[in-house]
């Protein structure tokens, strides 16, 4: 289990506990948090789940597939270097405690 | 009173939450027939059929959306009458809804097969959870698997039964596969891609009927050249029709789906259709059509819920789809006709390229295979209405990712 922080642009935030292996986008989804839409389902189709990771933990993330690079381009809110999709992400012991920021536009 | 929407999949839950951000206040109640939360549907045909993966179903929102956004979901309860003119709609648990609006967002069921055998135990659609939880499970014990209909749902299943080492056999009465979708470039393409994989797709060729075991349990299906196909696992995949009864029986207009003019309302202004049941005026076709997407529904929702707000605008969104069979990507933007002038692009023997359709010298749809970037190039493209030239798109080197770059920089009519 880690808790992953999703922090909205409004400044508030939701601490969930992901099980290990459950992606980012499902566990925001299934917990409600907002601005998290996953639109396809998690297939790296829609790029609605778009997260902004805090950068000390850009280290303990998967790289960055082919795929994930391409819908990256295509995101609604801006594009930063700290951009990933949450379906791509799935929660490891090393990202215990990782602070994602939500953009302001999904869709 | 307030909003009643029958149907819990993606567009009536997004016209009740589009609702709600609208800033409506008035009571909304989602009539949703089958148990448990809302659920996604597009990884039931993929992500759910892998081997070992456990089909666990991702809802479409958590359950804290529907108390906090006061939005009153019936689970397990079916809509049985609609009365019009006392604007009631009359539940299967005996109690009875008033609505100031209400939505029809009824989605479709699988068409069926009417041959001999088609009942046999053994013989499965794919619609909802428990179908793709019932067919994770039978997968894991499948032999000879055979697919009757190569459409999305036909070959995404094919290739997720090779991936359990199962000999597969897809049966396609038409000359290609997912022939009412893509071009026949990307068919083709196909065609080869699933072969690869080990899947026999017979083309030209339907089903006649299927073969029993002494225990009622499907063992073979014959095709209509008299080719006999071991089964012990059968997945119909012919399409979908629109459930459109309970409007028809509320004498509302149906035909192919619930007819509703370019603010999704049908012939009762008080009374809107949306996703996979609605029969809409489509600017992309220039005809009437049905669409069966996550996107037709997402947006249609939140149309919808527009219009139950006021306004008056019309629904001109872009279509698009996608499709993973295997490790393939497929992805649509627009609609293409059979009639288009085709211009491929990429490198289709890398298995990476694109389709560009052209009417009229505009480009019409372009279907992108393993190239993410093409597809969101040709979202933005099409939704402005831009796009290459066919001759443009032809020259060597054509690229529609830099080819949309260039036209987003360029001042506003370029």
């Amino acid at each position: 289990m880690s808790t992953i922080i999703f922090t909205q642009p409004s400044g508030t935030t939701d601490a969930i506990t992901v099980e290990e292996g459950t992606s980012l986008m499902r566990a925001a989804v299934t917990n409600g948090v907002e601005g998290i839409v996953g639109e396809c389902g998690g297939q790296a189709m829609c790029a609605t789940c778009h997260v902004y990771v805090r950068p000390e933990f850009a280290a303990a993330l998967p790289e960055i597939a082919d795929d994930e690079e391409e819908m990256l381009e295509c995101t609604t809110a801006e594009r930063t270097e700290r951009s990933r999709l949450g379906c791509q992400i799935p929660a490891t012991p090393e990202l215990d405690g990782m602070v994602v920021d939500v953009p302001s536009d999904q869709v | 009173m307030g909003v009643v929407i029958i149907g819990g999949g993606q567009a009536g839950l997004q016209v009740a939450d589009s609702l709600r951000s609208g800033g409506y206040e008035e009571p909304i109640a989602v009539i949703s027939e089958e148990h448990g939360l809302p659920y996604q549907r597009p990884p039931l045909s993929k992500d759910y059929l892998t081997p070992g993966a456990d089909p666990v179903p991702l809802p479409l929102r958590g359950e804290t959306f529907f108390t906090e956004k006061n939005i009153d979901l019936r689970q397990g309860t079916t809509a049985l009458a609609v009365d019009r003119s006392a604007r009631t709609v009359a539940l299967d648990d005996g109690t009875e809804l008033t609505y100031d609006h209400l939505v029809f967002a009824t989605g479709a069921r699988n068409r069926r097969l009417s041959c001999t055998g088609a009942d046999l135990d053994g013989v499965f659609g794919l619609k909802t959870l428990v179908d793709a939880q019932r067919l994770h499970r039978e997968l894991a014990a499948a032999q000879d698997v055979v697919v009757v209909g190569a459409g999305f749902i036909g070959l995404e299943f094919a290739a997720a039964a090779r991936a359990h080492g199962c000999g597969v056999t897809v049966l396609e009465f038409a000359a290609q596969p997912m022939g009412r979708a893509v071009s026949e470039e990307t068919g083709a393409w196909f065609t080869s891609a699933h072969a690869e994989l080990g899947v026999r797709l017979r083309l030209g060729e339907g089903i006649e009927h299927f073969e029993s075991d002494e225990r009622g349990r499907v063992r073979a299906a014959v095709s209509t050249i008299g080719s006999r196909y071991p089964a012990d696992l059968v997945v119909v995949g012919i399409g979908v029709v629109a459930n459109d009864a309970l409007a028809a029986a509320a004498e509302l207009k149906t035909e192919n789906g619930i007819v509703v003019d370019a603010s999704l309302r049908t012939s009762d202004p008080a009374v809107l259709a949306v996703g996979d049941c609605a029969n809409f005026p489509n600017v992309h076709s220039g005809t009437r059509t049905r669409l069966e997407s996550v996107q037709n529904a997402t947006d249609q929702g939140k149309h919808a819920a527009r219009t139950i707000l006021g306004e008056t605008t019309d629904y001109t969104h872009l279509p698009w789809f996608w499709s993973t069979q295997g490790s393939f990507r497929l992805q649509i933007a627009g609609l293409s006709s059979k009639d288009d002038w085709t211009v491929a692009t990429g490198d289709p023997g890398a298995g990476k390229f694109s389709v560009l359709s052209f009417r009229g010298g505009q480009l019409a749809a372009v279907e992108s295979v393993n190239s993410p970037a093409d597809h969101m190039s040709a979202r933005k493209l099409l939704g402005g209405g831009l796009g290459p030239t066919p001759d443009e798109a032809a020259a060597p080197g054509f690229s529609l990712k830099s080819y949309a770059r260039q036209a987003a920089s360029k001042p506003s009519g370029g």
